[in-house]
């Protein structure tokens, strides 16, 4: 087989190219460093280098040696970007400006010697860790999925295949169908974007249904508020997804492929495109894909915006230039597809995760994880702890291991741990539901979060602190999913408008208990009676915080008061006399006169007045305006 | 029957034969499942979730989107499905603008009637009505957003039945709203004005826009001479209005009503129509003899011939010249009334009263006026008369038949049957039979032409002579008939098309039947009535001899070109709202299309790369670029036009090479 030829050639000339590099900086270009100036950082290092003559590739096109700087895909630890990665030493600096650069080549490259202030100090034990894998963030995670998206540079196709890369779908070239499906259905793996339906069973699905022509969609539309996993793995290692895409290809019988990816997100659209480009140029993929007689092509597509487009019957829909909207399910498409043909349509990590399984062999993959989860999961941690970020951890692992030991503990606003710890996790997006203090030791996997009402959903992960009121969460939440609805089904549609609509309510102290009533039961009904998984998920964020939070709920609406302080039209603002001193400075913030009183003489705040916009607090001081 | 193929319906044993969903299935077992966007001719759409059942094993299920299996066990009411129900319609409810008083709609409102059905007798969401702007600039269809409940009915049979796609969504959650392209007007845009969106739309939000006030502000104009019209299919349908049977023909009761509203005079369409006939079978044989224009398409439908003119106008030649029979009955009694009841033409007032909503389009139309005088005057349709029989009070149902007046009120079968699919073809072979043969007989009946299906194909033997035919109705068939003749694959001589399906007694502007066999038995009915009459062939009319005797001369004659044929020309899909600025300067223009189809395929890399060439070459004097709107050409963008030139798939090269040969020099790029 002369592709193979090739791919051997390729990884030959690779290594060989990069054998005398002594050290290799890899500068974190996912999209949170890129925000952060990761690009200014790498210009800088391309700057420097020249300017000072240095023996430093860019590119690793011939034999140099010396050392390497080049751009990786998300390294995981946001909070701390931009980062950069040193090798063979593992070595990780954060917060990297384009000023630090100089003294990085001059002290850690060209001499031994660390650079004390990049390095990552862990606020609870005040102890420097400047190697990464012995940072609290990477300890604890088992990385599968992402293990090479945070090293190698995503634009180079010959890195990958050096490390193993397509050579796993050239090996499916000698198998048949039923045994790539069989595989897959023995390594247990479930599709990572939400559902959870096993990967193997829906291949094996689609291969039996009787086509002249087949396609393989990869879904990268991941629009979940506080979901990045997907877009992390598009722009560190696209050629995973491709490889992932052609092995399932020849599972179901394929030679068409779409990746779809949201157009919110132009770096995977940048980073798949030049993939796709460069494994057509290699002969990986085509009219004869690894120079065998089957083709196989891709296209990649970007979706226009919605949210519901990540439900597979609506992509399609999509894909085949037509308004994103749900039909109804079945016929699946796994029988009648994009344009009528059987389709597999899978997600971003799932596609990911195959080569590497190929790689690890099915048992040895099932060892990761739990029996009825096997293998990893990534989740995009945000919100109130003390690292964001990227993380992937084995099926079974606890929240308590997620939320305090990699994610560093809960923090308050400004950024101090908070004594009293976590409130709440959200997770599954607006799909999800919450889990509490109650669910710390649970281990996450499919059936746990199922059965309290959540979802591991595509893995988006929002902790919560004491001072989030979980009324504005579901409101928020329901805000995101009513703005997202297609509009189709009634249900889903009205159903959802009322629901923020009551929720709305309660937020600003008009609610009644029977609106409270309603709104369960039409939550269930929507849960119920929608056409689609938007609609049907829909109300889990109302009903998981009304089931874990239900007195939070109460006391908006009895008392008109909401426990956290957080919702503004629930708020009365005072002045404490002891406290206030009369200086005036509130007055003269206030935007509707509502605050009276003499100079130097306590003030008083006219309710009937008051905007409660909180200025007068801003204001003062003396910490006299209380709210 | 096989044993095993049954499926249990509330305790009842119910066979699968064949059904599409259970929906159908339970219907067949006698139960009506409560649905909005369920009809059995349009794709499944199952947004309306009302018609949930419970199915043992599967809990609630949407009945229209699920298969029957043998063995299933249905329940269509439980004490959940009821509430869900319930909860469906108060959610819509309040978001409904519930006007229902004065509501277009009238009692016809199937929101009103399940609301009531099912007994929902509060709504305990808030109440969030819209308020959207009314769309009024149709002359057939008012649109009110307001009323909309998106089930998409309107939508599906205008692009899935009729193949026009005028309508569509937009937006989305709560914000969706049903509307033609770019939030347009409706009367902007593709729209054929054949109303069958009215007749699915379940609200208010699509109905006939009503031309009743101004019919009854000109009966009862003392200084007016009006002429009521009727056409061939409102008399079998406009008893439904009034409770009788489907199909009963009702001419007689009309003509009476008619006359006690005050119309002057009442006419029958089918007259005109035994008209057409003469002019468009003797137009038919002598294209025939010539073998010029082929296939020859009927005109009658308006419908279909703004369809035509929008999308197959190549084909405008080989449109029958002929006016409508509406048309050349206004044009007829325009011309020659005012001598008989001594008025001049513009106190003469023709009321056409049709199945159809097209036909106020029609009657609006530049080429069917005098001066400023229109042929017709209004349009109203059977149900905007039944709405003013009953608003006048007259007892329909009590009222003795009385006969049209003459000399327009005669008429034979022949005219009466165009009220079918297939009757201009079966009247035209009852003609062209005759005049090829030149033997009289007594048969008239051509079952080859009759039918269901929407598209029929008849090769028809006139002894010896044979015409290849086809008779189409619905205009999604027409443009699978048209595509077909463009690619070459079906050749006829002569081609029938009516824009609804089954022709005109499934008009627009028909009652809204509940009876599902509504359609085949008012198309029963016009056989009925054809057979009878005591003519059948419209040669055979001796009112109409005697015109061609007194005044027209012989069919095709210069003063029948005159009076009934007319021309159509090719029509732009949207009427476009480019403003040509007058040509001030003798600048180049230089146009570049910015519609979505052409911007999705580069037409903005396009303009940047001409705007910095232009400006490289010093040619901002020269040429005036701009971007507008659409070309109609939207599967071969980008199209930018260049002086007079269009060019498709154009490219930078291509624009360049186009730019420097208008401007006679030399590209340095």
């Amino acid at each position: 087989m002369s592709e193979a030829v090739n791919l051997l050639k390729r990884a030959e000339t690779y290594k060989e190219n990069v054998k005398d590099i002594k050290k290799r900086i890899v500068v974190c270009a996912g999209t949170g460093c890129i925000a952060g100036g990761a690009l200014k950082v790498i210009d800088k290092f391309e700057e420097v280098i020249k300017a000072k003559g240095l023996n430093v590739a860019m590119t690793i096109n011939k034999h140099e040696d010396g050392y390497q700087v080049s751009g990786s895909g998300c390294q995981g630890f946001c909070q701390m970007g931009p980062v950069l990665t040193i090798l063979p030493e593992n070595i990780m600096y954060c917060k990297v400006t384009p000023e630090d650069v100089e003294e990085i080549l001059e002290k850690t490259i060209l001499g031994d010697t660390l650079i004390d202030r990049l390095v990552y100090t862990h606020k609870p034990d005040q102890k420097s860790y400047p190697k990464k894998a012995e940072m609290p963030f990477y300890r604890k995670q088992s990385p599968v999925v992402l293990k090479k998206c945070g090293s190698i540079d995503p634009t180079d196709i010959n890195e990958y295949i050096a490390l193993g890369g397509y050579a796993q779908a050239l090996r499916c070239t000698t198998m048949t169908a039923e045994e790539i499906c069989s595989f897959m259905m023995d390594s247990g793996l479930k599709g990572r974007g939400g559902a959870g339906f096993p990967t193997g069973r829906k291949w094996d699905l689609t291969r039996q249904s009787v086509s002249d022509k087949k396609y393989i969609i990869c879904n990268g539309d991941e629009g979940d508020p506080g979901a990045f996993m997907d877009s992390a793995v598009m722009e560190g290692n696209p050629h995973s997804i491709i490889e992932g895409m052609m092995i399932a290809a020849m599972a179901i019988g394929a030679d068409e492929g779409y990746v779809y990816v949201r157009t919110e997100y132009p770096l995977a659209v940048k980073r798949i495109r030049a993939a796709v480009k460069a494994a057509q140029e290699a002969g990986i993929l085509g009219d004869k894909m690894l120079g065998t007689d089957r083709a196989f092509n891709l296209t990649v597509m970007e979706g226009a915006g919605a949210f519901v487009c990540g439900e597979e019957t609506a992509l399609i829909a999509s894909v085949e230039g037509k308004r994103g909207m749900p039909t109804p399910k079945p016929p699946f498409p796994a029988q009648k597809g994009l344009f009528g043909k059987p389709t597999s349509i899978n997600n971003v990590e799932t596609l990911s995760t195959v080569p590497v399984i190929f790689e690890m062999g099915a048992d040895e993959y099932k060892k990761l994880g739990t029996a009825a989860a096997p293998g990893t999961k990534t989740f995009a941690l945000t919100g109130h702890v003390l690292n964001t970020g990227l993380i992937e951890v084995p099926f079974g692992e606890t929240l308590r291991t997620i939320v305090y030991n990699i994610a560093g503990g809960v923090t308050e606003e400004n950024g101090d741990i908070s004594p009293e710890g976590l409130k709440a996790v959200q997770i599954g997006g607006p799909s999800g539901g919450c889990l509490t203090q109650e669910h710390l030791d649970m281990p996450l996997d499919y059936q746990n979060l199922k059965a309290i009402g959540a979802m591991v959903g595509s893995g988006g992960m929002v902790v919560m602190n004491h001072k989030t009121c979980m009324v504005e969460i579901a409101r928020y939440f329901m805000e995101f999913t009513q703005n997202e609805s297609c509009g189709k089904c009634v249900v889903c549609r009205e159903g959802t408008k009322q629901m923020l609509d009551i929720l709305t309510d309660i937020t600003q102290g008009r609610a009644t208990m029977e609106q409270l009533a309603l709104l369960e039961e039409l939550a269930l009904v929507v849960q119920k009676v929608s056409l689609c998984g938007l609609g049907k998920s829909a109300p889990n964020p109302v009903l998981s915080t009304l089931k874990y939070f239900r007195d939070e709920y109460v006391e908006h609406i009895v008392n008109k008061r909401c426990p956290t302080g957080q919702c503004k039209a629930l708020r009365s603002y005072s002045i404490d006399a002891e406290k206030c001193i009369g200086c005036g400075a509130c007055v003269r913030k206030c935007p509707t006169g509502a605050i009276t009183g003499e100079k130097k003489q306590p003030h008083m705040i006219d309710a009937a007045k008051c905007i409660k916009c909180g200025a007068c607090m801003d204001a003062c001081k003396f910490g006299a305006v209380l709210a | 029957m096989k044993t095993n193929q049954i499926v249990t319906v509330d305790n009842k044993q119910v066979p699968i034969e064949g059904e599409r969903n259970l929906l159908e299935l339970i219907r067949k077992a006698g139960v009506e499942i409560p649905t909005f966007c369920y009809h059995s001719e349009m794709s499944i759409y199952a947004a309306c979730r009302l018609c949930m059942v419970d199915v043992e094993g599967m809990g609630m299920v949407a009945s229209c989107s699920t298969t029957p299996t043998p063995g299933m066990v249905v329940k269509t009411s439980t004490p959940e499905i009821r509430e869900t129900r319930k909860m469906i319609l108060e959610l819509l409810l309040a978001s409904h603008q519930g006007d229902c008083q004065t509501c277009r709609k009238g009692d016809d409102c199937k929101l009103l009637a399940l609301a009531n059905r099912l007994g929902v007798r509060d709504v305990r969401f808030k109440r969030k009505g819209r308020n959207l702007p009314l769309d009024l600039s149709s002359p057939s269809i008012a649109r009110d957003p307001n009323k909309c409940i998106l089930c998409g009915d309107c939508v599906r049979i205008c692009s899935e039945i009729q193949g026009v796609g005028a309508i569509g969504f937009a937006h989305r959650g709560a914000h969706s709203i049903v509307t033609p392209c770019f939030e347009r007007d409706i009367a902007t845009v593709e729209c054929i004005d054949c109303g069958q969106c009215t007749k699915v739309c379940p609200t208010g939000a699509l109905t006939i826009k009503s031309d009743t006030t101004e019919v009854f502000t000109a009966i009862q104009s003392k200084d007016k001479y009006v002429v009521a019209a009727i056409a061939p299919a409102v008399r079998v349908a406009i008893g439904e209005e009034f409770g009788l049977e489907t199909g009963a023909n009702a001419v007689g009761k009309m003509v009476a009503t008619l006359k006690m509203m005050g119309f002057d005079a009442v006419y029958d369409v089918s007259y005109s129509a035994d008209l057409t006939i003469f002019e468009e079978g003797t137009e038919l044989l002598g294209r025939v003899t010539e073998g010029e224009n082929l296939p020859m398409f009927t005109s009658c439908c308006p419908g279909w011939v703004k369809f035509m003119e929008q999308y197959y106008s190549d084909y405008a030649n080989n449109l029958s010249t002929c006016k409508s029979p509406q048309q050349m009955l206004g044009s007829l009694v325009k011309e020659t009334l005012p001598d008989v009841v001594k008025k001049d033409r513009k106190d003469i007032v023709f009321v056409s009263i049709m199945p159809c909503t097209a036909k106020k389009f029609e009657a609006k139309r530049d080429e069917f006026r005098v001066a400023d005088s229109p042929d017709v005057d209004y349009v109203i349709t059977t149900h905007e008369l039944a709405l003013l029989i009953r608003e006048r009070g007259i007892m329909f149902n009590e009222m003795e038949p009385e006969a049209f007046d003459m000399p327009y009120g005669f008429n034979t079968g022949g005219g009466v049957i165009f009220g079918n699919s297939g009757g201009v073809s079966e009247a035209a072979i009852r003609f062209a039979g005759e005049k090829l043969t030149g033997k009289k007989t007594d048969d008239y009946i051509i079952r080859e032409v009759r039918g269901e299906e929407g598209i029929r194909e008849v090769e028809y033997d006139f002894s010896g002579t044979k015409l290849k035919m086809a008779v189409v109705s619905g205009l999604g068939n027409a443009r699978k008939v048209m595509d077909n003749i463009k690619a070459g694959t079906s050749q006829y001589d002569f081609v029938e098309i009516m824009a609804c399906p089954s022709g005109c007694i499934n008009g627009g502007g028909q009652p809204v039947s509940a009876d599902r066999l509504a359609r085949q038995k008012r198309t029963e009915a016009l056989y009925r009535t054809d057979k009878m009459l005591q003519l059948h062939k419209s040669q055979d009319n001796p009112y109409i001899n005697d015109l061609y005797t007194n005044f027209l001369g012989k069919p095709g004659s210069h003063k029948a070109h005159e009076l009934l044929h007319t021309h159509y020309h090719a029509r732009s899909r949207i009427k476009s709202d480019r403003i040509e600025t007058p040509a001030e300067t003798d600048k180049l223009p230089v146009s570049i299309c910015f519609g979505t189809g052409c911007f999705i395929r580069g037409s903005q890399k396009l303009l940047s790369q001409l705007t910095s060439f232009i400006s490289a070459n010093g040619l901002e004097d020269k040429v005036s670029l701009d971007a507008t709107f659409c070309f109609e050409k939207c599967d071969q963008g980008p199209v930018v036009r260049i002086g007079d030139e269009t060019i498709t798939h154009c490219t930078r090269v291509k624009a360049i090479e186009a730019l420097t040969e208008k401007l006679n020099l030399h590209a340095n790029a």
